[in-house]
Formats: structure tokens, C-alpha cells, sequence
């Protein structure tokens, strides 16, 4: 018996870019612009979403999911800011995948937030395979990692439309050279946009929620729902 | 280490493959791997390993081809090849490029199956 070979062609996460696809297209029909951020453990990503869900709060209806391997700490940090947000917690899983996230936003009505934040797992491998169904994805990498971190995940910087620099009020103390580090970016991912922020002094904050409410409003602007102005009789 | 998920993820659409031919048992998985898709081959043709233990395609290999990054270059006008992951510049002459033609799959291609029963022929 001589094996026959059969030409197939099957993406092998097929299934999970189906229903990242769905994803996307039920954010569209509800208008809320969703923005996940990756990144190494220990970058500072709560602190960095702590200070954006606050600065966005006063003008912007938003809410996060936050992932871990384990607790709930982040969640319970992040609540403090008073939106809503829920934790998934994925035990050995190092990434979170488009059927968690699915899952995550049962009972909640999107249409009630202009942004869902995602934070995944600490992790710069596992989660650029999965798409989640954002329209934005930001990848953070702090000072102290060293400005080669591009290089040694080129996969991840390519994934993502971002590139955020933290703790650069640590810059000085840890001698980051930032033009390296935009360079290393820049050859990994060409032309790729790059903000530098701390979440302390809230240097760059500014830019970085700017630029989110322009791109919530122009998704709000072009969603089927919610008319902006109510007919009036 | 998520090459597990991917194995499992591979199997699933192998074994959703062969419930269409019935009789047929898979010999080897024939995979496209880019260098820029996040996976390790190593760590997956282990985990492959794993996963089939105890399934219907236990027993069978999994045959990686690697495939290189390879960019649309402006300023030649064609694809090329690029010079490595962490450069993604033409090979060629240099010009940095996010335009990428190759090097992102994650895809099945090919099965190798032995069937008990041949199709009747006409």
C-alpha cells in the first residue's frame, strides 16, 4: 500500500481566526474600539492601563479584561479606577486565545463602551499566533529590559501597530539609549510607530489617550449603532 | 512554550479532514512553517509527538518545511528575499520593507494517506 498524497492548504489556526473574525465584526456593530497590549512580565502594563483607564475615564465609556496565569490581582488593581473589568485567568496557558475573550464578555452590552482594553499574559512568544480581534494591538517594552528586546522578539514587534517605551522616568538611571532602541524597532517592524510614556511622571500619556479617543470616535462615527444625535419630535 | 495549543489546533483540523474520507489513515502531516510565524520547530514536532499519542494519528510524522521572509521591495520592483527576522530589509540592496510576502505561515499543505479502500473506479 502506497500512501497518496492529498493537497489540503488549512491554516492551523483556522478556527481561532474565525472567530477573532467575529469578534471584530460584532466591536464593529457596536462601535467600541478595542485595544490589547502585550508584553514581557514586569514591563509595567497594569500600571500603564491604571493610568489610561483613568486619564480616558472622564471623556470615554471604557472597560478591560485582564489575563493571567494566575490571581486576580490585576483586576482588583485595575478596578480601583471604577470601569468595568474582569479578569481571565487561563492556569498554564500562556496566552489568551479568541474563544477566552468570547467567553470573557458574556452578559456584558458592548455597545455601552467606546473601549475595551485586553492586557494578555506576560509573555512576548505565545501571544502573537492568536488573533484576537482588535483593531489595535500595543506592544510595550520597558527600560530596564534593554533596547534589544525588538531583536530577540522580532515575531511579536511584528504583530503588533505599536510600540510603546515605559518607565522612561528610569531612562537616565539605567542609561537606555532610546535612539537604539527605536532603530532595533524600526528593523524588526519598518515604519512602525513608536510613543515613549511613564506611567509615573505621565510623560507621553497624553499623545498615547489622544490618539485613542480619535480612533474610538472614528469607530463610534462609523458603527450601524447608536446614532450619535437622537431624533428629536 | 504554546506549541501544544498549535499541535492540538493541527489535529483537530487534520482529523476534521480525514472524517471526509473514510478508510483513510494519515501517514504524515506536511506543514509550512514561516520564520516569522512564532512557532518553534522543534518544540512543535515534539509536542506533534505528544498530542498524537493514544489518536487516530498516532504513529504518523510531521514533515516541517521552513519557509524564509521574503519582502515587495520598492526599489526592486519585486519580491525578495529579506535578510533576516531581525532585519527586515531586502536582501538585495538594503531598503527596509513591512510589506511581507512570505515568511507568516501556519498551514497545513499537505497529507500523506493510506487508504484500505481504494475508490471505486469510473
Amino acid at each position: 500500500m502506497h500512501p497518496r498524497l492529498v493537497e489540503v492548504r488549512q491554516k492551523v489556526l483556522k478556527r481561532n481566526d474565525l472567530l477573532a473574525r467575529e469578534l471584530r465584526e460584532r466591536f464593529r456593530a457596536a462601535g467600541v474600539f478595542v485595544v490589547t497590549l502585550v508584553s514581557s512580565p514586569g514591563s509595567g502594563k497594569t500600571a500603564f492601563l491604571e493610568k489610561t483607564l483613568s486619564l480616558l475615564q472622564p471623556q470615554m465609556r471604557v472597560a478591560a479584561l485582564v489575563g493571567d496565569l494566575a490571581t486576580d490581582n490585576d483586576a482588583v488593581r485595575l478596578a480601583r479606577s471604577m470601569v468595568p473589568v474582569r479578569q481571565i485567568t487561563t492556569g498554564t496557558v500562556c496566552h489568551l486565545d479568541a474563544e477566552m475573550i468570547d467567553k470573557a464578555l458574556s452578559g456584558w452590552n458592548l455597545s455601552e463602551f467606546d473601549l475595551l482594553f485586553v492586557e494578555n499574559v506576560g509573555n512576548l512568544v505565545c501571544p502573537s499566533s492568536y488573533d484576537l480581534g482588535e483593531d489595535l494591538r500595543a506592544v510595550l517594552m520597558s527600560v530596564t529590559e534593554g533596547e534589544d528586546k525588538p531583536l530577540k522578539y522580532p515575531t511579536i514587534f511584528n504583530t503588533a501597530d505599536l510600540a510603546v517605551i515605559t518607565k522612561m522616568d528610569l531612562a537616565v538611571a539605567v542609561e537606555f539609549d532610546s535612539e537604539a532602541a527605536k532603530r532595533n524597532i524600526g528593523a524588526v517592524r519598518p515604519g512602525m510607530e513608536v510613543l515613549a510614556v511613564s506611567s509615573k511622571t505621565g510623560e507621553g500619556l497624553d499623545l498615547w489617550v489622544n490618539r485613542l479617543i480619535q480612533a474610538a470616535l472614528q469607530k463610534h462615527g462609523s458603527a450601524n449603532v447608536r446614532p450619535l444625535i437622537e431624533a428629536q419630535n | 512554550m504554546h506549541e501544544l495549543s498549535i499541535a492540538l489546533s493541527l489535529m483537530e483540523g487534520v482529523e476534521e479532514e480525514i472524517s471526509r474520507r473514510p478508510g483513510a489513515r494519515v501517514s504524515a502531516v506536511h506543514l509550512r512553517l514561516g520564520a516569522l510565524a512564532g512557532v518553534v520547530k522543534d518544540a512543535l514536532l515534539f509536542s506533534y509527538q505528544l498530542a498524537c499519542e493514544g489518536t487516530p494519528l498516532e504513529g504518523s510524522t510531521l514533515e516541517i518545511e521552513e519557509i524564509p521572509v521574503a519582502l515587495y521591495c520598492t526599489s526592486c520592483g519585486r519580491q525578495q528575499p529579506a535578510v533576516s527576522v531581525h532585519c527586515l530589509c531586502c536582501a538585495v540592496c538594503g531598503t527596509p520593507s513591512s510589506d511581507i510576502k512570505a515568511g507568516l505561515e501556519l498551514e497545513v499543505f499537505a497529507l500523506e494517506l493510506m487508504e484500505e479502500h481504494a475508490p471505486a473506479p469510473g
